[in-house]
């Protein structure tokens, strides 16, 4: 997808201007045959300055911005660029194929591993037909059947986690939203093959979680990872959705933060300006992550691997405990 | 049947926390029904287990009320106790809400685990009170969903929970977020050693909690009325969810629809647990 002033946040204005001037100058170059290569060094110097500045300056909601991105890659574009090749497997075999969850088997490294994933669109029409990225029951159904294929084959699973949440509409209510997330997380945690999750962009809260319980989880430097989206928070902590960057400040939804609370593993870096300048040095970037990680996890066994998941998701959560305070209790009888 | 018989619990302390967790009764008299309207005697509705006797609607209970109307007598004990919430995101005003919430409710948090008898059968029960925090489940709620699973896991008994609440608590964040991952995480350890797990959604049990162990259970029982769906209310709300049935995320859609198993008014609730428990249990939770 192109730049275009509709696909621009607020704070990449500057550098797309200078990018402007930039394309202006070359194109003046091609036409003209005047070499004006040293103003464009300059110019791309002041370019990467300002970059950097303002991406070492990002709040949570510029994050969540760009974790939103309209031109950021999609669960497809990494499926593209990090296996040798793919074939996507289709349906939950009760009901129906969930456009908004893909999956299938991948050639990753030489090896053979099963990979599922929300898939967002890109224009109008293919957002409608992947709903924005919401998978419903059947989605999450079709996620499970296919790592329980790759449980039975002994075969890796990778996750993509890009979501805004969970579809909620009446069908997906009717259809059992909440057993096929829950049924997810129980599974997951016992499946006896890797599994790991890479949170590519929106990490949208149960949606997300319901193909996200693995040994290792990776994050992108500008994803996020959150119980509630931030509108939804302001809309019922202050009864007002235009306070969405206080409440995505509030609610820690940044990889930094992800990593800080014990909730994913390892933040991988993101080119300067965010994944969708770049999208293939991303890929291997976490390419290379995944690689790693799924080299530690081969040599473990089935019940090893269960094992370190189930203690890994056991461990999360934070509270103080009182022993003191359960004498008393005990006393008291 | 007096008050304190149906109350099941000796000691003074859980009386208290009873009275005290119960969902804001005036302290009045009488009582007028949300549903129909109807004047009720607030004794009486005391006797009949807080259920309308003209429309059937079902107030609210507090987490020990439940206990005490689902156990044998005096037979409940808490278990997993000495547990605070912390403020890990150093959310606003979190501390505050979460003391004001002990000092009404004289809980420590939004769900009480402990083990008990039904019908002579011993099992580990929880239920979670939606005047805490609208039950919603944080780091010390799934803590002691899990440490109940495991005491089950441990002397090998079943598992009944209330599950009752808004979804996971927004003020620790992701952290809650994780909790589904991990309370559904020990039930699936329950399922591999084929112990029982009962799940009883009362009002209202949505969104996380619903997503998670809640919906787990091996029999899924609604209550009459309740809401139950993935979505909270201003959730759905903000997603503009559209052509909802009348019914829409009631215990009656969810029956209809084939994610519970019944739906069982109160007074039957203790006979039909009895009866699922001697089905799933030869010979588990005899031992007491």
């Amino acid at each position: 997808m192109p730049p275009s002033a509709s696909n621009i946040l607020d704070f990449e204005k500057p550098i797309a201007e200078l990018e402007a001037e930039i394309e202006d100058i070359k194109r003046l170059t091609a036409e003209q045959g005047v070499d004006r290569s040293e103003e464009i060094a300059i110019l791309e110097q002041h370019r990467d300055r300002l970059m950097e500045q303002i991406f070492s300056r990002l709040t949570p909601w510029d994050k969540t911005l760009l974790a939103r991105h309209p031109r950021r890659p999609y669960t497809l574009d990494y499926v593209r660029l990090l296996f040798d090749d793919y074939t996507e497997l289709h349906g939950d075999r009760l009901f129906t194929d969930d456009k908004a969850m893909i999956g299938g088997l991948g050639t990753f490294d030489g090896r053979q591993v099963m990979f599922v994933g929300q898939q967002k669109g890109r224009d109008l029409k293919e957002r409608q037909f992947r709903n924005f990225g919401s998978a419903k029951p059947e989605g999450y159904r079709k996620a499970l059947r296919l790592m329980k294929l790759a449980e039975k084959f002994g075969r890796p699973i990778i996750a993509f986690v890009d979501t805004p949440a969970a579809d909620c509409s009446v069908g997906a209510e009717s259809r059992g939203i909440s057993e096929a997330i829950a049924r997810n997380l129980m599974e997951m945690s016992a499946l006896k093959v890797p599994i790991i999750i890479a949170i590519l962009g929106e990490g949208g809260s149960g949606g997300a979680l319901g193909i996200g319980v693995g040994n290792s989880v990776l994050m992108l430097e500008y994803a996020i990872y959150s119980v509630i989206p931030p509108e939804g928070c302001a809309a019922i902590l202050w009864r007002d959705p235009a306070k969405a960057p206080e409440a995505a400040a509030a609610l820690r939804i940044t990889a930094e933060d992800a990593l800080r609370l014990g909730v994913i593993d390892e933040v991988v870096p993101e080119p300067l300006g965010g994944a969708h300048r770049n999208p293939d040095l991303t890929a291997r970037t976490l390419k290379t992550a995944i690689l790693r990680n799924l080299d530690e996890l081969c040599s473990m066994t089935g019940d090893e691997l269960a094992a370190q998941r189930y203690q890994k998701f056991r461990a999360m959560g934070q509270f103080l405990t009182m022993p003191e305070l359960a004498e008393i209790d005990a006393a008291a009888g | 049947m007096a008050r304190d018989d149906w109350f099941g619990l000796k000691s003074g302390k859980a009386r208290k926390l009873a009275r005290k967790s119960a969902d804001a009764v005036p302290d009045g008299l009488w009582i007028k029904c949300p549903k129909c309207g109807e004047i009720l005697f607030n004794k009486e509705l005391e006797k009949n287990l807080r259920v309308c006797n003209k429309c059937g609607y079902h107030y609210k209970l507090g987490a020990m009320q439940r206990i005490a109307m689902t156990v044998d007598e005096d037979t409940f004990e808490e278990i997993a106790t000495g547990l605070r919430p912390g403020n890990p995101l150093d959310f606003p005003d979190y501390e505050d809400k979460l003391e004001k919430d002990r000092k009404t409710t004289g809980l420590e948090e939004a769900i009480v685990v402990g083990t008990a008898a039904i019908g002579g059968r011993r099992v580990v029960i929880g239920a979670a009170d939606f005047t805490f925090r609208g039950g919603s489940m944080g780091s010390v709620y799934g803590e002691k969903i899990v440490q109940a699973v495991e005491k089950a896991l441990d002397e090998r008994l079943p598992v009944v929970l209330f599950c009752c609440s808004g979804g996971a608590r927004m003020q620790e964040g992701i952290l809650s977020l994780m909790q589904m991952a991990k309370t559904s995480a020990a039930i699936a350890r329950m399922s591999a050693e084929k112990l029982p797990y009962i799940s009883v959604l009362v009002d209202p049990c949505t969104a996380g909690v619903h997503a998670s162990f809640a919906s787990l259970g091996d029999v899924m029982i609604a209550e009459p009325g309740a809401l139950i769906g993935f979505a909270g209310a201003r959730v759905a709300q903000q997603a503009g969810v559209i052509n909802r049935p009348p019914n829409f995320q009631q215990a009656e859609f969810q029956l209809d629809n084939g994610m519970v198993d019944m739906v069982t008014p109160r007074k039957e609730l203790r006979q039909t647990l009895i009866k699922i428990l001697q089905f799933c249990c030869e010979d588990i939770g005899n031992a007491a």
